[in-house]
């Protein structure tokens, strides 16, 4: 065993100060290492949307009727499946999390000089990197059945997604904590909220037929104006005021699951 | 290094407070090797959580590496290093990727994070693992990986909370061979807990004795042990002996004590030194005609310090 490191003469490492971009960089890094290192997950992570596509849209297009057939069920349908898996993955941004918090390394990473809103956006932005190769795959996989590809706005979906993703991910990451003693109430607390918003966000089937509390309850919920939002850039327009009710609703989701994650992380001893 | 004034801790609220720490008065200078030593429950770890940033304080200031903890915990943090008792390592990341990250987290550039993860991996004997998955390592490996995590940014105050906690004696040993690397070659100033009574007693410049969230004492090992516990030396003699070896022990040592042992009866006394004594004590008895049939001494630990203080063996209070 040598001893370069702890010797006097070893230069001491310079530290430069960093900004909260450099923090999300990093811990974002750390995570995606994970995906890097074993691709395979990536790849089964590809199948599911495309299940959904191909096993749920012919069915849809059955059930709905003329308005929806064909071009159209998919050009409805696809943003849907978009924000399905974003939902999917973004949602469990605390279950990797509460192996660290019981294992040790949480309380290691958060002894480290790194911004408490990093740990979050970082963590939940790797959730969304494989989202961008799963959109593509199902786009590119859907065009020839008749989906109208407009990239610029598939981009700006994609951006919008992004933001409330990050929400998702620091609620899902503030009830990682919340649930640290108890790994059960985490998945129990995850698929009880995820499901029921999924539905009453006119995600998979169109509530216009639905009973009026329904409607009523796709109202209150920011992922029906995130979904409504989605439908309108992946049909290819700026103009439609849903793409703003669904950036609000986008931007108060990221606000408050950030406030609640910083809070949950300070409030907490690991 | 480190300047604590009142700092205090409670857990709960309305009846079901616990004040886990019930003010602190500390100060560390620079280069110190200071060990916190207590029962599981004395607030140990709590006042090291506090003096890391990582617990905010109820009450009172803490000063660390000339910084607030509560005014600039970030800033603190860069500044020094922290070991926590559990592995500090992801499970589902590689060494090579952990340590590296590791450095970019405390604002080392890429290039500085990658030489200096290597110089650790070198030094802590790691080099073979470097792209194992964190949970294929063995305890002891792993326990390292921690140290070298904590040393990234080459802290010049480094904490380790219970650092040797479940390792076998090999890996201690090893563990305390780099804490005292890190002291001669860098000077580091290092605070640790621990509830290994030998541990304090043979590394620890200064022990600080932390009781029910209070220091109870604080001095360097060998004078808690002079001025709280003493040498106690045993003689076995016959009953007919009693009286002259009661004359004698009495002249050399202080609290004398008798209890019958088998036929004969044993004199318990204090001494100052005991292994320099029993000799000159032997030598008496028998220019008295005292036949001694058996002589013991008994050097302190800090567990008798610990039961003078409180009444109650350390060892008990690490079970309960």
């Amino acid at each position: 065993m040598s001893t370069p490191v702890l010797s006097p003469t070893a230069a001491t490492p310079q530290l430069s100060r960093r900004g909260v971009l450099t923090d999300i960089g990093s811990v974002w890094q750390r995570e995606t290492l994970t995906i890097l290192r074993d691709p395979f997950s990536l790849i089964f992570s590809l199948l599911q949307p495309l299940i959904f596509l191909g096993l749920f849209g012919p069915l849809l297009a059955g059930v709905t009727g003329d308005g929806l057939t064909g071009g159209g069920t998919l050009q409805w349908f696809l943003p849907g499946v978009v924000v399905m898996i974003t939902m999917f993955g973004t949602s469990m941004t605390g279950s990797n999390l509460q192996f660290e918090i019981m294992t040790g390394a949480f309380e290691r990473i958060l002894a480290t000089p790194l911004s408490r809103a990093a740990l979050m956006i970082g963590r939940a932005l790797k959730e969304l990197t494989p989202l961008v190769v799963q959109a593509l795959v199902i786009v590119l996989v859907a065009t020839p059945f008749g989906f109208r590809v407009h990239p610029l706005h598939i981009l700006a979906g994609l951006v919008l997604l992004g933001v409330f993703g990050v929400g998702i991910g620091a609620l899902s990451y503030a009830l990682a904590i919340a649930a640290r003693k108890a790994e059960w109430v985490f998945w129990a607390v995850q698929q009880t909220l995820l499901f029921p918003l999924l539905i009453l966000s006119g995600m998979m089937l169109p509530l216009e037929t639905g009973p009026r509390w329904m409607q009523l309850a796709a109202a209150v919920n920011p992922l029906t104006y995130v979904v409504d939002a989605e439908r309108a850039l992946f049909g290819g327009t700026f103009a439609d005021p849903a793409i703003l009710h669904g950036a609000v609703a986008a931007s108060l989701t990221c606000a408050v699951g950030l406030w609640v994650g910083v809070r949950a992380i300070r409030g907490s001893t690991f | 290094m480190i300047h604590t004034e009142a700092l205090t801790r409670s857990f709960g609220s309305g009846k079901q407070v616990v004040h886990a720490v019930r003010g602190i008065d500390l100060d560390v200078a620079e280069g110190e090797l200071v060990a916190f030593l207590g029962p599981n429950g004395a607030g140990k770890s709590t006042t090291l959580r506090m003096l890391t940033s990582l617990l905010p304080p109820t009450s009172g200031t803490a000063r660390v590496a000339g910084l607030d903890v509560t005014a600039d915990p970030a800033a603190v943090r860069s500044r020094i290093g922290y070991i926590g008792q559990k592995d500090g390592a992801g499970h589902n990341y590689r060494v090579w990727d952990e340590l590296r990250m590791q450095g970019r987290f405390y604002g080392l550039d890429r290039r500085a994070a990658a030489a200096r993860a290597e110089q650790l991996l070198d030094s802590l004997d790691l080099g073979s693992l470097k792209m194992r998955k964190v949970s294929t390592l063995s305890g002891g490996q792993k326990r390292r990986l921690d140290i070298a995590l904590g040393l990234i940014h080459a802290p010049g105050l480094l904490f380790l909370d219970e650092p040797s906690t479940g390792m076998d004696p090999q890996n201690r040993a090893n563990l305390w061979e780099h804490i005292a690397r890190l002291r001669t070659e860098r000077g580091t100033t290092i605070v640790l807990t621990t509830h290994y009574l030998e541990e304090a007693d043979s590394m620890a410049e200064r022990v600080v004795v932390i009781d029910h969230g209070e220091i109870i004492a604080d001095d360097p090992p060998a004078v808690l042990k002079a001025d709280l516990a003493g040498d106690r030396i045993t003689v076995l003699v016959d009953p007919a002996d009693v009286g002259p070896a009661r004359a004698v022990a009495g002249r050399v040592g202080r609290e004398l004590a008798e209890r019958p042992v088998g036929a004969g009866v044993e004199l318990a006394l204090r001494v100052d030194v005991g292994p320099a004594q029993l000799p000159a004590l032997l030598r008496e008895l028998a220019d008295r005609g005292v036949a001694v049939r058996a002589a013991t001494v008994h050097q302190p630990t800090l567990d008798d310090v610990f039961l003078t203080l409180t009444g109650r063996s350390l060892r008990e209070g690490a079970d309960a």
